[in-house]
Order: structure tokens, then sequence, then C-alpha cells
């Protein structure tokens, strides 16, 4: 039976990898993702969930490890934060390229310097380049429903690559609410066994990650843009599979929140979306034709569905919780790509809430509010920060 | 396959909220602040409501000043941001009140529970809001709680949360109470009922 | 101001970040001041008589709390942890571990 529970968004993470039936299991510990790895670890150790713990020397040897059991025909499953993620940079990309359907958690945390524990997307932006798909979730529920969904996107045999869960350091990751903890039974009906084409195997033996030549490497690389093309569709499409039988929408590509026919459209990502549906209420009950698309799968960037989208509105005020060094956020940068030659809306890109800086009701209204503003005045600055210390006053006022 | 829809807050409740409640727990590492935030979380859970309960994490040590959240509401939680202005404070160690501006934000019509063995007369917190006082460190004590030194009071002041804000009921959060207290089910059981019994205040 | 006071002007409570430094540097009594030693719930204690001035106390100390003195090691209270390493790895057996709470 389904069972409700109270639990962080850590320990979601470990019973959607139990639920998924993850078979190997490779981690390291690192603040805030620690509670994923002693969770799965006594998991194991006290014979509720059948898998291989792992433990490595570093995140490096975590995913090299995740990389082997995967490309052995496991369902593999691994958790990191922030530096440690960082550390697994090259394999996240051996991973991409060897089409295996691992599937990860990260904790969002900031990095150093100066040393940070606490949420900032910049760690899992910074990945964005690897060939993972990544989903950032707005609750703990959504946290383990997205662990089965991964496997079920990346197993497909028209897609084969892997994917990171992400959560918010603190703010999900050692949140406790309500979370369905669902049967077993109705989670082996949804995702089947891990069984790919061609794996490790002695008794028919295969090289793998071998040297490819100008003359090949760039047609392995066009099946993995053609593979990533197909994601936006299979992620809508298995969205809807769970929601049939779960009875829950985790948010397919972007979750819409009361977007239809919108002036004035917010774009957040990770668990301010979710203070922000509060503040999206309040506004549109002062009258105010405000709504919020949040943008859950960040990787493939869901181009298409922006296009949709951004057709009829005015302003796009995009919350990025993260500073990527080059012109701003990485949100808003990529919705200006994805819009381009299209649509020409004002859009503003705020920086918010970097190293765990607290978001309130507050500040979030103070910031849609003067999105709504620029309808009369026009686009002021094309990025700005939010409640810095030289600005705190307008924005907590 | 069967569908399945699973309703978070059930419409038979016992005790009507008119907003969200949100609560902030003062104490020190060591004397079960954070287990007490995730407890009553439980307990308003198990009578239907939706709950989030987070620590305010760090310098991580024992004796080190802690704060602990949690929100109740009829309706989902949604709200992500830190806890700034709590209907309710609840302190489980008088000595922060030289460090620590407990009553911070505290909402005008906000309660305030106190461990001390004063009556709540003699306790001056600077604000009028109604202050509630029991000694959870004596009943934490004569359960076997903690040690002489640092007793682990967590259950205890519950216990007169409970019964000065009627929050949920006392027999829920005993229930809770012998089902997850992380150690002596029964005596962290029966300090919630005595400190319910004896806190003062109103 | 001299050359020397231009290299290391720290801002002792920096209002805005335009008051910080262009990296993240604390001005050096930050940690003078931050005195660990509260962290801790044991005390080593050194038995001076046993104390051979060997060092291997000063050698595994992770804060660099111990100062090897003429007279035998003595421990620098405001910042020792209490982590205890000193009393595992003392040859023989001079530092000994006791409550914290009995001494404050």
């Amino acid at each position: 039976m389904s069972e409700m529970k109270i639990v962080s968004g850590n320990y979601a993470s470990a019973y959607g990898a139990k639920l998924s039936r993850a078979e190997v299991v490779a981690a390291y510990p690192i603040t805030p993702q620690t509670e994923v790895v002693e969770k799965i670890a006594s998991l194991v150790a006290e014979g509720e969930m059948d898998a291989e713990f792992i433990k490595v020397e570093s995140e490096h040897s975590a995913m090299a490890a995740s990389i082997a059991a995967s490309n052995a025909g496991a369902r593999a499953y691994t958790a990191t934060s922030a530096h440690g993620l960082a550390l697994m940079h090259e394999l996240l990309m051996w991973a991409s390229g060897a089409r295996l359907p691992i599937v990860m958690t990260n904790i969002n945390r900031a990095m150093g310097p100066p040393w940070s524990v606490w949420a900032d997307h910049h760690d899992t932006l910074a990945q964005k380049g690897t060939g993972q798909l990544q989903f950032f979730c707005e609750n703990n529920q959504e946290v383990l429903d997205s662990v089965i969904m991964a496997y079920k996107i990346c197993e497909d045999e028209e897609i084969m690559l892997p994917a990171m869960i992400v959560e918010d350091a603190f703010i999900l990751s050692h949140t406790k609410e309500p979370v369905e903890i669902y049967d077993q039974e109705l989670v082996d009906d949804f995702l089947p066994p891990y069984d790919p084409d061609y794996k490790l195997d002695v008794d028919q033996p295969l090289g793998f990650g071998s040297l490819g030549m100008p003359d090949w490497y760039m047609d392995f690389r066009y099946k993995i843009f053609e593979a990533m093309e197909k994601v936006p569709e299979k992620v809508e499409e298995v969205n809807k599979e769970f929601e049939e039988v779960f009875g829950r929408d985790p948010g397919g590509l972007i979750e819409e929140y009361k977007t239809d026919g919108v002036d004035v459209l917010i774009v957040t990502m990770g668990s301010i979306s979710s203070t922000s549906k509060d503040v999206i209420d309040e506004l549109r009950e002062e009258g105010h034709n405000i709504g919020l698309a949040r943008l859950r799968t960040f990787r493939p960037f869901p181009v298409e569905k922006f296009r949709e989208l951004i057709k009829d509105v005015n302003v796009v005020g995009v919350l990025d919780r993260n500073y990527t060094f080059g012109h701003g956020g990485d949100a808003a940068r990529e919705i200006k790509d994805a819009i381009y030659g299209y649509h020409d809306p004002i859009v503003k890109d705020y920086i918010v809430g970097l190293g765990g800086r607290d978001l309130t009701p507050k500040i979030l209204k103070n910031i849609m509010e003067d999105a709504i503003s620029l309808q009369d005045k026009g686009l002021d600055e094309e990025i700005e920060w939010v409640d810095l210390k030289v600005n705190q006053e307008r924005w907590r006022r | 396959m069967y569908i399945q829809k699973v309703i978070i807050c059930p419409l038979d409740r016992e005790m009507v909220l008119l907003n969200m409640i949100e609560i902030r727990f003062h104490g020190r590492g060591g004397q079960g602040s954070v287990i007490a935030s995730e407890l009553l979380a439980r307990a308003a859970f198990a009578e239907g409501k939706d709950v989030q309960s987070f620590p305010m994490y760090g310098v991580e040590r024992r004796g080190a000043p802690v704060t602990a959240f949690t929100r109740v509401d009829e309706n989902v939680v949604r709200d992500k941001s830190k806890i700034h202005t709590p209907d309710i404070v609840i302190v489980l160690d008088m000595a922060l009140l030289d460090s620590v501006d407990v009553t911070e934000g505290l909402k005008p019509d906000g309660k305030v529970i106190l461990n001390t063995g004063k009556p709540p007369e003699d306790v001056d917190l600077g604000v009028d809001n109604p202050q509630y006082t029991v000694d959870a460190s004596e009943i934490a004590i004569k359960h076997g709680l903690g040690s002489k030194v640092a007793p682990i009071v967590n259950t205890a002041i519950l216990g007169a949360v409970v019964k000065a804000t009627g929050i949920v009921n006392i027999d829920t959060l005993v229930e809770v109470i012998r089902e997850h207290a992380p150690a002596k089910k029964e005596e962290n059981a029966k300090a919630a009922k005595e400190a319910y019994e004896k806190v003062r205040g109103e | 101001m001299s050359e020397e006071e231009e290299v290391f002007r720290i801002v002792v409570d920096p209002k805005d970040h335009r008051d910080l430094p262009r990296t993240v540097i604390t001005d050096c009594p930050s940690d003078l001041m931050n005195k660990t030693g509260s962290w801790r719930t044991l005390r080593p204690i050194v038995d001076k008589d046993k104390c051979i001035n060997c060092g291997i106390c000063w050698k595994f100390c992770p804060d660099v709390s111990i100062h090897v003195k003429e007279d035998g090691a003595e421990v620098d209270y405001d910042f020792c942890k209490g982590c205890g390493i000193c009393a595992k790895e003392c040859p023989v057996d001079a530092i000994e571990m006791k409550k914290e709470e009995d001494y404050v």
C-alpha cells in the first residue's frame, strides 16, 4: 500500500532510488547530500533495498563506478552536491557520451569561495553542457516522483542518456514534508527492469568507449543531438503516464501556473516556484494579469514550449537563482535565445537568492510588481540583482 | 493498473485554522529542538493538516543556539521561505534570552512558551504577548531524558505547547511521540503528558 | 596613508559590497576572536610530571592548540576543541580527557 510519510527531500531521493529498484549505488558524502547516502546505506544494510552499495573515495569515483555498473546492465543511482558535482565533471560527460541512463540527485548548493552550503543553482547549471538531462524540483514529492520518472525517460531506447534530479539545499533537502511513498508494485508496473541492448558480458565480449577518429566522432555526437531532440516529447509522454498511474502531475517540461492569456509571465526554477505561486494568487486577486511558468526541465531546454508560452506576453520576468559569470543568469539567457526571431517581449533577469539568501513572499511580490510596472515604463535594467545589501530596503519594504 | 488520488487536506478536521500557523523553536544543540519541530509537524499531519518542518543550519555542535521551524495549515503549505513572523515561539533554554532575540517578529497575538520553573508573570520578555511557562527540564530529568546537566526537554515542552495553543490534541501528540521519538518512547510520552498538566499561564 | 595600510585595508564592519575586499579574506584577528574552545565537551589535562617533551601531541593537534614548553606540553584552551587526539597519541599517557563541565 502507498503510504504518506513526513520525509526530507534527501529521504525522498533515497526512497525514489529504492522504489526504482536501483541495483548499484556508488556515492560519496557531502553536505547537504549526506542523508541520501546514509538512508540508502541503511536501507541496503537492513535488507529493505536490494542493491550493491559501493563506498568510494571521491565523487569522481562514484560516477566512474556508476558508469561501470550501468555499462554492465545494472540500474545505477548516485547523489552529490556542488563541489562534489564539479569533481564529477569529466565523468558526467563520459556517462552521456557512452549513452548510459544513470540517474543522480544533485542537491543545489553554492560553489565556493566563499564557502557556502546553501541553495544556489550554479553547481547544476555549470554542468549544463555535459549531456545530462536536468529536472529542477519544487517540493519533496516531486523529488521522489522525478527519480522514478527519470529512469523511465532515460532508459527509453531512443533516449539512453543520464539525468540529474535537482533539489535545493536545505529548503528541500532538510525540510520535512508529507510525501507519498508509493506501493512497490505500482512502481514496478510503471518502470520495467533495465534491459539495455548491449552491455558488458563475458559470454559476448564487446569493447566500449574506444577511439573515435575524425571521420566518425561527429556522427556519434549527431546521434546524441537526435536523442536530445526527442527528449521533450518523451518527458511529456512519461509525465502523462505518471499522472495516470500515480494521480499526480510532476510538471513535465514547464509547469504552467495560471498562464492562460497573461500579460506578465514570471519564470522560476526549483523551490522558489512554490512560494511564488502564493504571490501569483495574491497579485491576481489584486487584478493583475500575471502567471507563472515553472521551468522544470532545463536540459534539454524546452525551446518550442517557451515559444508557444511567450507568444502573447508583454513582459517576461525571469528569476535566476544563479549567476554563471556571463551576462546575467542562465534561464533568462536561454529564454531569450529560444524566442529570438519569434517574439519580442520585454525580458528582465532578476538575480535572486544566491548562496541561500532567503526569498520571502514580500521580496517575490516586489519583484513581480516590478515586472508588472515594466509594461508601462519599458525595460529599465536588463539584469537586476535583488536584495543585495545596497538595495535591501527597496526589495524588503 | 489503477488510478489513485491522494488528498493532502481531508475535510474531517477537528480544529479550523483560519490562517497558516508558524512556529519557531529556540534551543541549544542537543536539547532536541529539531526533533520537536518534526514531532509537532507529525502530530498536526496526523490530524489532517499540511505541514512543513525545518531547522536553520549554521555551525552544528552541541551547545550552540539552534532554531527550528514548523508550519501548519489547512491548505497545502507552499511557502518555502524562512519564518520571520511566528505565531508561536518556544524557548527550550532560558539562557538563550541573553544572546537571542526570541520574540523577534512575533505576531501581536502570538504566544510564547518558555522552559522555566518561574511563573509567567516573573518573566519579562519586553512584549505584551501571552506567556506560558513549564519546568520542562525538571520533568525531563524526572523521566530520565538526557542527563541532569543536559536534559532533553523537547517532548516535555511540546506537551506544554499543546495545552497553551491547542494546535493539536494531546492524545495525538502522545501517540506520535510513542511512534517517532528516537529513544525512550514511553518516558517521552509521559513527559509530554505531565507538562500538559503542569503548564502555567493565561 | 602609508603603503602598508593601503595593502591591508579591510573594513571591519562592512555595510555592503563596496566595503568588501575583492577576494574572500577575513582580517587576521577574526580567527583569534572566534574562540572555538567553547565547542569543547572534553578537556585535555596534561600531567607535566609524566610528559617527556617529545612533541608528538603538538604534531598531531589538528587545531594547533598545543605548545611544547620547557616544562612540558601546554594546551591553549581558547582554541582546543577537545577532540582527544593528543591523549590518544601520547606515548606516555600524560594527557587525560576530562569532562569540560567540571571546569566551567
